[in-house]
Formats: structure tokens, C-alpha cells, sequence
């Protein structure tokens, strides 16, 4: 036995609820321990959360966008506007992990540290392990227990590309940081490789010339085309290093909300959100062939969109235990 | 009779000193101008670096300990009390607010009766040295370059005598530089503040070569004593290439190079403290040798630099081996001894080459402004210095009595009641402070206001920010109020840490990777990686120590968190919580680890984290070790513990302890 006693769920839920830090703090911990006792008192705290936070609450916004683009460094901007409009706001900042060593640098927060001792900001940064296609498989649980103490739950990671920005699926509003004169978003998003993110930004506007360019060039990708929804993507402007520009973005994240609510989509997206981690780690463990035993994508998405709601780590072993052969 | 052999003239003896307030300060200089000393060095302690008055927050346990404390007018003239300013050289190592102390400096000679024309001597005003090294800026680098600027071109124009900014590349070496990174980056620096000032328009064309002329640097010089000969005839023919080239400078007189030293300490250890005694004496070698390459003034540390402040007596110690060198011997005689030899032609080609080359990469990325903020050459810095950690450790760098001939008869000189060290008198912050209340009781707020409103309206209008500097130190401002104004208008910055850099090849040696499975190891029995926390409390910007454990760290498998220099104890409490650490290892070397480890403990009780395993590293007294101890510390190291990998391995057992495992075996 070691000293880590497992905490009640509850207990821990209900202390979480009521924002309590060090309870948060604990939350997290126990979503991150793999060991098997561990996950069932994770599934179980996660079911003792409030559903309505779950379903519908907060803003979950998901921060990408290549290496070096400012995606740090505008949450720091972006903290201080929230916080301004009486929001307070978690981060879970994805950062690589050494191939080498497995060990990690967790830097993103050192640019974020404009939060400074600000008890209304909590900032937590994960490795990402080598897995879960440079997502880590806790982000979508830690969430969800972020998102039962917090107004905004904002997740970076590093990613263009498609399979690199799946945490865009997995977040109510994805904001793409563009890196001016970088043709690589650009490329990606015309070619149809990345699919169209809720809101873009270029940031590092002070540069001039070639941050104007890349906004204009985004413009002209961009069209007029929307997603699958029917939203169509705002592209802006910005410089986290002047804070020029960061009022326009965090409204245009807020207005992606507020879109999604008075469609009446906000809730099924949510579901969504947690249908598509569910997959994902469903591939990751038994690729293709496991998916095909559950009868296929389309008709698992339909499945889990209809089922009550529970914690992900519960619906995920259940949807294990029926992929795997019963001995 | 034989004529009198003709000598050369000695360089500027400096002794660095400064502490606990401007009254001792005071008659320690005057002490040590009786002694023979022929300039003043003044050390400010980190409050006064970092723009604080003693009574703020973040001052706590640094008010007079590594420098002298400077809030106001009233304590720049008590530091120079019966001290004729008009014919002192005074050195003073100040950047962020080198603008204040200046402005202060200039104040307190007219108040003496002298005019700013008489006054010479130094302001260090090398900020961007500060964001790779030094740790003491506080503005972010556009800004900054902006205040180095305007020193420039107001001392050019009004005390023309004044060396306005000494270009550092002494504190890149201490931060691990190899001397074709410290030739690179430091005329690097050059370029860019040379360009910033021509680019402000203060200057014409024509008074441009005489701002050239006034550019000086501070250099480093280490144990390979003929390497640093070569490299200061490097940085002499680059910098008059430079000047000519670039900057278009004529006489050879405005493009000769001119440099203080303080010879390198780095290298200067805790483990028999005695030897650094020949050290010192051998590095100063490398900047007297070659007459064409002589050091201006020459400062030395003393032999007791790895173990606390030195004495008074240590700091005579340093001085006389200065002047038995330049007195005593011959050095003086002779022309230069070094031109026409090939050997050392080459050496000094090897290292124009190689600093041209990296020079190159760093203009590639705009000049040294972008490649400071991008990480880059903080990056550089890290990698040497971890490639020189590796080879200390190996064995292959040798440092006698630290990692080779360490069997050791006991020292006499690190007995006695004070164990060989300067204990700062513990009044010195108190006294500080009240000194302060009674300065603001006294002074015309009326006026202190109108002048800080004139120092705003000057920062926003980007007039030169001298002179509404000196109104304000006439007016009674401190250097708290003086900061406070700029910090609102400029902001504040925090630099890169440069850690992030690729792992060494030592990490895929037979000993870290068994250190790393048994950290993957115990991740799994603790349910999820294991995670540090390194934590610099308080002012102090030592970094090196704290950059090395968390290289190491990761190399070894564990995950870092780690957010630079400077943080409160609250922060470091905050990110132990958030970021859900298994055990926190706090850096500290600036002196004040009694009250940061008291702090930290009670914020860490706060947060909720009582328990959770506190380790620290840095320069520790034996004495306060224990007391730490006592406190709840599970672990102190200091200088002479290079064993990175056996501290990992302390570390992990930490861990295992704390969550009741058996330790692994040794590694
Ligand atoms: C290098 C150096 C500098 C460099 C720092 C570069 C940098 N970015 O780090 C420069 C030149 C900039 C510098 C400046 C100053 N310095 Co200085 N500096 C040193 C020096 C020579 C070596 C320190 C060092 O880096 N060693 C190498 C590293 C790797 O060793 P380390 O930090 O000790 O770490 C080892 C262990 O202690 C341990 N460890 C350390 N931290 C941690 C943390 C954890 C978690 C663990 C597990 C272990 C651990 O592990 C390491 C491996 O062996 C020391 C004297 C000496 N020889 O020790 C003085 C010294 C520390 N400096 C001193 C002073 C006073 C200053 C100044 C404040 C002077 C002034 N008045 O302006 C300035 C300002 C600095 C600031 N902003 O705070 C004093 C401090 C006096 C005191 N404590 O009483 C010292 C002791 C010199 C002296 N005798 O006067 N300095
Ligand atoms: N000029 C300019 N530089 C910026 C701006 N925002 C960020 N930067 C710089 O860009 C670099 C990267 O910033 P980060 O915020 O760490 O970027 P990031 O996208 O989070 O980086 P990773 O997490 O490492 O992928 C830093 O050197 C910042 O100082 C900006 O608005 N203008
Ligand atoms: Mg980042």
C-alpha cells in the first residue's frame, strides 16, 4: 500500500464543485493513475459530477496551431481579458514529451505566467506521452472535472494537420493560431487535410507586412465556406505581445458559444465531444477492427449521441468489454 | 646609475563590494581607496537591481545582502560620503535601472558641487546580457534597448567622460558560454544597441564615431589562460573591424577596444577552497599577458567565492595579488610578447572564425534582439553548460580537489566564529526600512508627485529619459516610485529558459537510463509520472544550478515544471498544487534561503500541500543546513554535490519514501 490513499468520489466531486483547489488539484491527479482501482474511483468521481456542468456548462475552447505560433502567450492575453469580465479560467496545456527519456519540460506555462498567484486561474500541464495522436487521452476527463469549477476550460496543444488537431473535436470551439508568413495552415486548410477550425487568429500582428499577408491569404482560403454546421469561421487578428486585438478574439470564441447555444447544438456537441474521444481511444487500442465489431463509426456515433449520459472512463470499458472476446 | 626601467601604466584596480547599508558601504570604500585601490565597484543589492524599495514584498530577506541598498537620493549620498565625485572613477553594475542610479549618481555630484563634465566611471546598462544570464532586467527588451539608448546618447553629449554602457560578455561565460559564444554574443549585443542608438536619431552623423569610441565591455577571463589571451586579441581585432566597417569609425582611437575584467568563478569551488587562490592568480594572467590586449581595470573574486560573501580581509587577498602582478613582477617592461606568434595567430584565427560564424546565424534571425526573445541563444548557453556539467562529472574536465586529488588535510581558513565567510548584519533590512519611512515623512510630495508625472509623460513620449531621471532623484523619488512608473508603462517580461534543448548523450549512458527505468518504475507504482518542481524563490537570478537539475531531470525521466527566475513563495505554492507535483527543489543562492524556505513552507500549508518533499540547492552554510533541516527540508545540496545523477537518485528515494516505498537500490 502506498500513502496515496484513493479519495471518495463524491466527497471529491461535490468539494470540486464548489471549486475548492486543492480538491481540483486531487481531481486531476486521480484522472492521470493508471492503476485499475484508480480508474474505477475516476469513473466514479466523474459520475458524481453535476450533469448539468457536464452537458452544458462553461466554455470548453480548444488553443492549436504550429510550434512557436504565441498559442501561450495569447491564453496569457486572453486570461487577463476573461478575468477582466469576471470569468474564471482553467488550462490544460498539452506539451511534448522527450522520445529519449519519456521525461518533459512542461513549458507552456512559464508564458502563461501572467495568471501570476491569481487564485481564479488554475493552470495544469500534461505530457504528451508519444500516444493518443499528440493529444493525451486525460485531456477530455480532466475537462470535465475543469469544467465543474470553471467558467472557461481552454486546452492547448501543438498541431496542424488533421490528426494533430483533434483536439478540435473534442473542445466546444477551436481556435487556430496561425504563424504569419508559415504557408503550411494555409496549404492544409485548402487542400482539406485540416478541417476548418471555429475561429483563426494570426497572431504577432506587431511584425507588420508579412502577419497582414497571412490574414489576407486566410481570407481568401477561407471564403465563404463553413463547417458542417453551418458556422462559418471568423479569421482575425492579433498580437499577444502589444495585446492588441484580444478583446475582438475572445468575443469571437464567446460568439461561437453563444451560436452553438441558440441553435440549440450545444448540448448534442458536448455529447459529441465525448463520443469522439471514446472512438479515438477505441482506435488507438484496437484500431479499425475493434470499431468494426461495435458495427462501424456511423452507426457507434448514432449509438453513443442517444445513450445516457456517464463518465467516459465507465462508457469506455463497457464498449472494451464488448470488443473484447469473453473468456 | 641605470635609468629608471620604464613602465607601463597599471590597469584600474576594482574591488566589487557593497553591502548592508550606504553608511557601511561607504567606509568600506573609503577603507579600501586607503589601501591602494585606485576605483570604486559598487555591488547594489537585488532590491535596488530589480527596481524595489527595501519595504516591498518581494525585497523580504535581500535588503543589504549581496550589495548595498539604494532607495533614494539620501542613501546615494551617504554611499559617497566624503568621496569627491568629481575625481572618482566609479564603476557601478546596474542595468534595468541603470537610467535612476545614474540620474541619482549625477544628482549627488551636483550637490557636491561637481558637474556632470568632471564625472567618470561606468553604468554596467547591458540589459540583454540580463535576459541570458544576470537575471536583473524587468521591462521587456524593446523598451530596455530604449533606456541603454538614451544613457548613451545623453552621457555623450552631457558627461562625456562617462563609459555609458559596458557590454557584457563576463556573465555569458559564468552562464557556460565557450569563448567563441561569448566573442559572438557579445558583439552581437554591440550591433544591436550600436544600431538602436543611431536608429533613435539622438545622435547626428557626424558625433557618431564618438559613441563608438565610448562603448566598453566587461569580460570574462578563465582558467585555459592561453585561450583567453587569444580571445581578447579576438575580441580586439573584431570589435575594430566592426567599428570601422559597420559604423563607419575613423580613429583608431574610438575603435580601440576597451575592457574591465572580472576574472571567471564559475569554476571557482567549494571542495578546497585554498586552490582557488592560484586559480584566480592564473586567469588574471590571461588578460595582463599581452599588452595589445590589456584588460582597463581588473576586479578578482576572492578565495572563498563558492562559499558566501567575502570579508573584507578576503577581498585585500584579491587586491594584493593584483598588485604584487603589476608592481612586483615584470609584466609592465615589455611590449607586446605575443605578436609574431603563430601558434597563438592561429588560435585567435580559429576563434574570429568560428565567433563570425555564429555572429552570422544570430543576424539570420534579425540580430540579437529576436534571437534572445525566440529562446535561441539562451538555448546555446544552456546546451555548453550542460556539456561542461557532463564533462565535470565524468571526470573528463578536471578540477583539482573537487573531481580529482580530493583526499585533504582540514583548512585553517574555513574555521573561525564566521566559518570563513561575510555574515551580513540581520538589522540591515530593518534599519533599511525605516531609514526609507523617515526619508518619505521628510520629502515634498507635492513636488515628488510632479516629477514622477514628468518621468510618465517622458516614457510615453519616448523623449530621453535622463533628465526627468534626475529631476526625480532631485525631487525625492525612490527607486521603488522610479520603477513603478516604468513597469506600468513598458510592462513587464519574463525570458526564455532555455532548457528546452535537445537531450545530452550522456542521458543514453549506462547509469541514466538505469536511473530512468527506475523513475518510470516508480511512476507506475505511484500511478502516473513522477513530476518536479524547480522553484527560484525570492530576487535571486541565479539560474544555472536550477537549469542543470531540470535538464537533468528530464533527461532522466521525469517530467518538469519550471517557470525562470523570480517567483513569489505564493506562486510556487500555486504551481505545486496545480501542476500536481510528487516534490518541489528550490534553487537559492543569493543568501536569503533561511527566509524563502520559511515562506514557502507556509504558503505550501496554506495551499494544502503540508508534507510534500522539499529539497534545496545552492550556496548553503553548513550552519543554516542544519537549521533548514530542522525546518522540514528532506535535502540540501551545494556547490561541491556534482553527482547530478546520485541527486536524482536522492531524489526518487524522496519520492519513495514520502509514499512509504523501500528506496532502489544504488544506481
Ligand atoms: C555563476 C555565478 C553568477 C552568474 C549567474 C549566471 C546564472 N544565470 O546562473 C552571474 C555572473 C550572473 C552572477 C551574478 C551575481 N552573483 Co553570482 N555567482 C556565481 C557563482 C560563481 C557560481 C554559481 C553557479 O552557477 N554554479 C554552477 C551551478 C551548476 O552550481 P550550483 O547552482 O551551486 O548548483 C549545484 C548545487 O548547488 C546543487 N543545486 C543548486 N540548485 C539546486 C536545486 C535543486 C532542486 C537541487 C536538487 C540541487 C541544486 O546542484 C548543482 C550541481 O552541483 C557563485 C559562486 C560559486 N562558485 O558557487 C556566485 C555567487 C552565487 N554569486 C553571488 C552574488 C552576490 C551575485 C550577485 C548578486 C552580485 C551582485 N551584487 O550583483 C550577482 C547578481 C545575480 C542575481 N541576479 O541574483 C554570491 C552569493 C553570495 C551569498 N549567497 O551570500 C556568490 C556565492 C559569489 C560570492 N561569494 O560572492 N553570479
Ligand atoms: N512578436 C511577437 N512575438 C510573439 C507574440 N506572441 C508570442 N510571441 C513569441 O513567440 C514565441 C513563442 O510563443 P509561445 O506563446 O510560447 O508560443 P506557443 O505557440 O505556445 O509555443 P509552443 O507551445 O512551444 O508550441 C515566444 O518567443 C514569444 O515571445 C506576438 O504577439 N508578437
Ligand atoms: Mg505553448
Amino acid at each position: 500500500m502506498t500513502r496515496t490513499a484513493l479519495p471518495e468520489p463524491a466527497a471529491l466531486a461535490s468539494a470540486v464543485s464548489a471549486r475548492d483547489r486543492l480538491a481540483l488539484a486531487q481531481a486531476l491527479n486521480l484522472l492521470d493513475d493508471r492503476r485499475p482501482p484508480a480508474r474505477q474511483c475516476a469513473a466514479a468521481f466523474l459520475d458524481a459530477l453535476p450533469a448539468e456542468k457536464q452537458e452544458s456548462g462553461g466554455h470548453l475552447i480548444g488553443i492549436t496551431g504550429p510550434p512557436g505560433a504565441g498559442k501561450s502567450s495569447l491564453t496569457a492575453s486572453l486570461i487577463q481579458v476573461w478575468r477582466r469580465r469576471g470569468l474564471n479560467v482553467a488550462i490544460l496545456a498539452v506539451d511534448p514529451s522527450s522520445p529519449i527519456s519519456g521525461g518533459a519540460l512542461l513549458g507552456d506555462r512559464l508564458r502563461m505566467h501572467a495568471s501570476g498567484a491569481d487564485r481564479e486561474v488554475f493552470i495544469r500541464s500534461l505530457a504528451c506521452r508519444g500516444e493518443f495522436g499528440g493529444l493525451s487521452a486525460e485531456v477530455w476527463p480532466m475537462s470535465l472535472a475543469m469544467l465543474a469549477a470553471f467558467d472557461i476550460v481552454l486546452v492547448e496543444t501543438v498541431g496542424v494537420g488533421q490528426k494533430e488537431i483533434d483536439v478540435s473535436k473534442m473542445t466546444d470551439t477551436t481556435c487556430f493560431v496561425a504563424q504569419p508568413a508559415s504557408g503550411d495552415s494555409i496549404q492544409f486548410l485548402k487542400a482539406g487535410i485540416m478541417e476548418i477550425p471555429h475561429v483563426i487568429v494570426v497572431n504577432k500582428e506587431d511584425i507588420g507586412m508579412a502577419a497582414r499577408k497571412t490574414l489576407s491569404e486566410l481570407k481568401t482560403t477561407l471564403g465563404r465556406r463553413t463547417d458542417a454546421d453551418g458556422w462559418q469561421a471568423p479569421a482575425l487578428s492579433a498580437s499577444a505581445a502589444l495585446g492588441s486585438g484580444i478583446e475582438a478574439l475572445a468575443d469571437a470564441l464567446d460568439s461561437h458559444r453563444q451560436w452553438l447555444l441558440a441553435r440549440g447544438q450545444f448540448t448534442a456537441r458536448r455529447r459529441r465531444c465525448q463520443a469522439e474521444w471514446l472512438v479515438k481511444h477505441l482506435r488507438e487500442e484496437f484500431g479499425r477492427h475493434g470499431i468494426n465489431r461495435l458495427g462501424g463509426e456511423t452507426v457507434l456515433f448514432v449509438e453513443l449521441a442517444n445513450a445516457p449520459r456517464r463518465s467516459p472512463i465507465a462508457a469506455y470499458e463497457d464498449l472494451r468489454a464488448r470488443i473484447l472476446p469473453h473468456s | 646609475m641605470t635609468p629608471p626601467i620604464k613602465r607601463d601604466k597599471p590597469w584600474l584596480m576594482r574591488t566589487y563590494s557593497g553591502h548592508s547599508s550606504a553608511k557601511a558601504s561607504n567606509e568600506l570604500y573609503r577603507t579600501n581607496l586607503s589601501k591602494g585601490q585606485t576605483g570604486l565597484s559598487v555591488a547594489f543589492d537585488l532590491p535596488t537591481q530589480t527596481g524595489y524599495d527595501a519595504d516591498h514584498p518581494l525585497a523580504r530577506g535581500e535588503v543589504g545582502k549581496v550589495g548595498v541598498p539604494i532607495c533614494n537620493i539620501g542613501d546615494m549620498a551617504a554611499l559617497f560620503d566624503q568621496i569627491p565625485l568629481g575625481q572618482m572613477n566609479t564603476s557601478m553594475t546596474i542595468n534595468a535601472p541603470a537610467a535612476w542610479l545614474l540620474a541619482l549618481y549625477v544628482a549627488v555630484a551636483e550637490r557636491q558641487g561637481a558637474t556632470p563634465a568632471q564625472l567618470q566611471g561606468t553604468t554596467q546598462n547591458d540589459i540583454l546580457k540580463e535576459y541570458l544570464s544576470r537575471g536583473t532586467y524587468i521591462f521587456p527588451p524593446q523598451p530596455s534597448v530604449r533606456l541603454i539608448t538614451d544613457i548613451i546618447a545623453y552621457t555623450v553629449k552631457h558627461i562625456p567622460k562617462w563609459n555609458p554602457t559596458n557590454i557584457c560578455s563576463y556573465h555569458l561565460q559564468e552562464a557556460g558560454a565557450t569563448p567563441t559564444q561569448e566573442l559572438a554574443y557579445a558583439l552581437s549585443t554591440a550591433i544591436a544597441i550600436l544600431d538602436a542608438v543611431r536608429d533613435s536619431g539622438q545622435i547626428g552623423a557626424e558625433g557618431f564615431e564618438q559613441v563608438v569610441g565610448r562603448i566598453s565591455f566587461f569580460v570574462n577571463a578563465g582558467i585555459r589562460f592561453i585561450e583567453e589571451t587569444c580571445k581578447m586579441r579576438a575580441f580586439g581585432e573584431m570589435w575594430d573591424e566592426l567599428a570601422a566597417q559597420r559604423y563607419g569609425a575613423e580613429s583608431e582611437e574610438m575603435r580601440r577596444f576597451r575592457y574591465g575584467v572580472q576574472v571567471n568563478s564559475l569554476g571557482l569551488t567549494e571542495a578546497q577552497p585554498e586552490n582557488n587562490v592560484q586559480r584566480i592568480v592564473l586567469e588574471m594572467l590571461g588578460v595582463t599577458l599581452s599588452k595589445k590586449a590589456r584588460a582597463r581595470a581588473l576586479q578578482l573574486p576572492a578565495w572563498n567565492e563558492a562559499l558566501g560573501l567575502p570579508r573584507p580581509w578576503d577581498q585585500q587577498w584579491a587586491l594584493r595579488m593584483q598588485q604584487v602582478l603589476a608592481f612586483e613582477t615584470d609584466l609592465l617592461e615589455y611590449g607586446d610578447i605575443f605578436d609574431g606568434s603563430p601558434v597563438i595567430a592561429a588560435k585567435v584565427k580559429a576563434l574570429v572564425d568560428g565567433a563570425t560564424q555564429e555572429m552570422a546565424r544570430v543576424q539570420e534571425q534579425g540580430g540579437m534582439v529576436p534571437a534572445i526573445e525566440s529562446g535561441y541563444v539562451k538555448r546555446q548557453l544552456v546546451t555548453s553548460h550542460t556539456e561542461r556539467m557532463r564533462a565535470i562529472e565524468r571526470g573528463d574536465l578536471k578540477i583539482v580537489g573537487l573531481n580529482c586529488y580530493r583526499e585533504t588535510e582540514e583548512s585553517p581558513l574555513t574555521g573561525g566564529v564566521d566559518s570563513g565567510i561575510m555574515k551580513v548584519d540581520p538589522r540591515a533590512e530593518r534599519e533599511q526600512i525605516e531609514r526609507l519611512n523617515a526619508f518619505r515623512a521628510q520629502r515634498n510630495a507635492t513636488e515628488v508627485k510632479a516629477a514622477l508625472a514628468n518621468l510618465a509623460e517622458t516614457a510615453r513620449s519616448g523623449a530621453n529619459i535622463m533628465p526627468a531621471s534626475i529631476l526625480c532623484a532631485h525631487s525625492g523619488v525612490t527607486t521603488g516610485e522610479w520603477s513603478q512608473i516604468l513597469r506600468d508603462i513598458f510592462g513587464e517580461y519574463r525570458a526564455p529558459t532555455g532548457i528546452d534543448i535537445p537531450a545530452n548523450d550522456d542521458s543514453r549512458g549506462a547509469r541514466a537510463v538505469a536511473i530512468r527505468t527506475q523513475v518510470a518504475q516508480t511512476g507506475e507504482e505511484l500511478g502516473r509520472p513522477l513530476r518536479l518542481l524547480i522553484g527560484k524563490p525570492g530576487l535571486d537570478g541565479h539560474s544555472n544550478g536550477a537549469e542543470q537539475i531540470a535538464v537533468k531531470g528530464r533527461d532522466v525521466g521525469f517530467e518538469i515544471v519550471y517557470e525562470g527566475i523570480r517567483l513569489t513563495p505564493e506562486q510556487i505554492a500555486k504551481a505545486a498544487l496545480e501542476e500536481g507535483v510528487h516534490l518541489i527543489g528550490l534553487s537559492v543562492l543569493s543568501g536569503s534561503h533561511v527566509e524563502m524556505v520559511e515562506d514557502v513552507f507556509n504558503q505550501l500549508d496554506q495551499v494544502g500541500l503540508k508534507g510534500l518533499p522539499v529539497v534545496i540547492g545552492g550556496i548553503i552554510p553548513e550552519s543554516d543546513a542544519a537549521l533548514l533541516k530542522e525546518r522540514g527540508i528532506a535535502a540540501v545540496y551545494t556547490p561541491k554535490d556534482i553527482d547530478m545523477n546520485g541527486i536524482m537518485v536522492d531524489i526518487l528515494n524522496l519520492i519513495r519514501k514520502n509514499h512509504d516505498l523501500p528506496p532502489v537500490a544504488a544506481i
